[in-house]
């Protein structure tokens, strides 16, 4: 058997990881996130009467709650069934730069928690960043030439 | 020297063994079998990689206080682990004034030190040779996966590292001696997954068996158990077909150490246990006491390893493997 051969054949070979069951999961948890999250806006909304507060009290009280969870050890058993329910909100978002502060705290909060912090989401800010940038600058010169 | 299987004229025996795991090892189904669990993961330390030496002092001094010994009589060490630079063995084993050779072979490391050690013991240049091994699922995953918290999915096909540390030490008294060994070659299938890590090794472990079984002088059914480590659920079937392919049948008598330690259905560790100190703890507690009491005679013991690293990884290489073999028995043959 050559390599091709050999990957083709374990490729074949290995179990799959369950999709329908994962896909389940994951509307289903995800759903029961963005309902808490709409909940949430519903009370804020109702306590405050401003749009813009009551967006980023939302935001703030599920990363909260995120890094909570994450913090005493909880998140990751969720996740194992949620999958990608908990890791696309911003809940997911929270516990990759929380875990990551976490792990890396026994180097010191320097070389350890503050370097490796975004090890995760690292890659998300500069691509998010440099996404938003370049759809900025479209939409810049699209104002100036339309 | 013999490229293939390596016959010890002056075969040394093992004189005791000593092997301690953190609390998922214990709850396993060979949880009575090994001599030290710990329900603190951390083992009373602050960081893994410390938790992770301190399995490794404690596996040696076990092993030494079981054996009746003291630490003079030891002339050599011999271990390895899965941290960079061996930290968990060579920060584990500083307080001991015993020459220390540092080992790397991924999960080979437990079946590489058993060979080395007879190698030396039979080519007297040491009486009396330790061989210990660790990997701690915490420092592991993170070297190589994601940080512990961090809430990701497995795949099916992934396998979980062993909390575990083994010593054996081996001399000239014991039941069971180490009769014949096959170092064996690194061999890349193009398997770049890190979470088929069974299947990147399964190859390179064929190819030792098939390199012991070349000669001819015996077969597969000659012995009680032929037992690799780690494979996992997914590696073993792999392993299996790949022999069969060639005439070799393992069916029977095969078994893996990633799948004796966990628990499939109770457990949720996937395709089985892994890391070094799988095959080491599962050995030198499991495997040995069953050859102590007479219920095995004749034992393979194949250590397998993926050799490659979290920048190797990034930069899309696919894994290299290695196997080494050692023939442990008990019986006069």
């Amino acid at each position: 058997m050559n390599k091709k051969e050999y990957t083709e054949y374990v490729e074949k070979k290995s179990k799959k990881s369950p999709i329908y069951k994962n896909c389940a999961f994951a509307f289903f948890t995800g759903g029961a996130i963005c309902t808490i999250g709409q909940g949430l806006r519903d009370i804020y909304s109702s306590l405050t009467g401003d749009e813009k507060i009551t967006s980023s009290l939302v935001c703030v009280s599920l990363i909260f709650i995120s890094v909570l969870l994450t913090g005493i050890g909880v998140y990751d058993k969720i996740a194992r069934f949620a999958g990608a329910g908990t890791l696309v909100p911003i809940t997911g978002f929270a516990n990759a730069v929380s875990s990551a502060a976490i792990d890396n705290k026994s180097e010191g909060y320097i070389l350890g928690v503050g370097a490796k912090m975004f090890i995760i989401a690292g890659p998300v800010i500069v691509f998010g960043l440099l996404s938003g940038t370049i759809y900025g600058v479209i939409y810049y010169l699209a104002g100036i030439l339309l | 020297m013999n490229k293939g299987k390596i016959v010890f004229n002056n075969p040394p025996k093992i004189i005791s063994t000593y092997s301690c795991v953190g609390s998922e090892e214990q709850k396993g189904p060979l949880g009575k079998f090994f001599s030290y669990c710990s329900e603190d993961n951390k083992f009373g330390k602050d960081s893994w990689e410390k938790a992770e030496s301190e399995m490794q002092r404690l596996a040696l001094y076990g092993a030494i206080k079981k054996a009746g010994l003291c630490e003079t009589d030891i002339d050599i060490l011999l271990a390895g682990d899965l941290l960079n630079q061996c930290v968990g063995s060579s920060f584990g084993l500083l307080e001991y004034d015993i020459p220390y050779v540092g080992l790397y072979g991924a999960c080979s490391t437990c079946a590489l030190g058993l060979a080395l050690g007879a190698s030396l013991y039979s080519g007297g240049i040491a009486k009396r040779v330790a061989a210990i091994t660790s990997s701690h699922y915490c420092s592991s995953e993170r070297q190589f996966r994601f940080p512990l918290e961090y809430g990701g999915q497995r795949t099916p096909t992934s396998q979980w590292t062993v909390t575990g540390a083994g010593a054996f030490i081996l001399g000239d008294e014991g039941r069971i001696s180490v009769k014949e060994a096959v170092f064996g070659i690194s061999k890349d299938m193009g398997i770049k997954d890190i979470n088929n890590l069974g299947a990147a090794m399964a190859p390179s472990c064929a190819e030792t068996i098939k390199t012991y079984f070349s000669e001819g002088e015996k077969s597969p059914s000659d012995f009680d158990l032929i037992i690799t480590g780690d494979l996992g659920y997914e590696g073993s079937d792999i392993l299996k077909d790949l022999l069969l392919a060639d005439g070799i049948d393992i069916r029977k008598n095969h078994t893996d150490c990633g799948i004796l330690v966990y628990d499939r259905k109770k457990q949720d560790k996937h395709a089985g246990g892994s890391g070094c100190g799988c095959s080491a703890s599962v050995m030198s507690a499991y495997v040995i006491k069953k050859m102590e009491e007479g219920e095995l005679g004749d034992v393979l013991f194949i250590g397998t390893g993926a050799l490659m690293n979290s920048l190797t990884m990034c930069q899309g290489q696919s894994i290299p493997a290695i196997s080494h073999l050692v023939r442990l028995s008990s019986s006069e043959v």
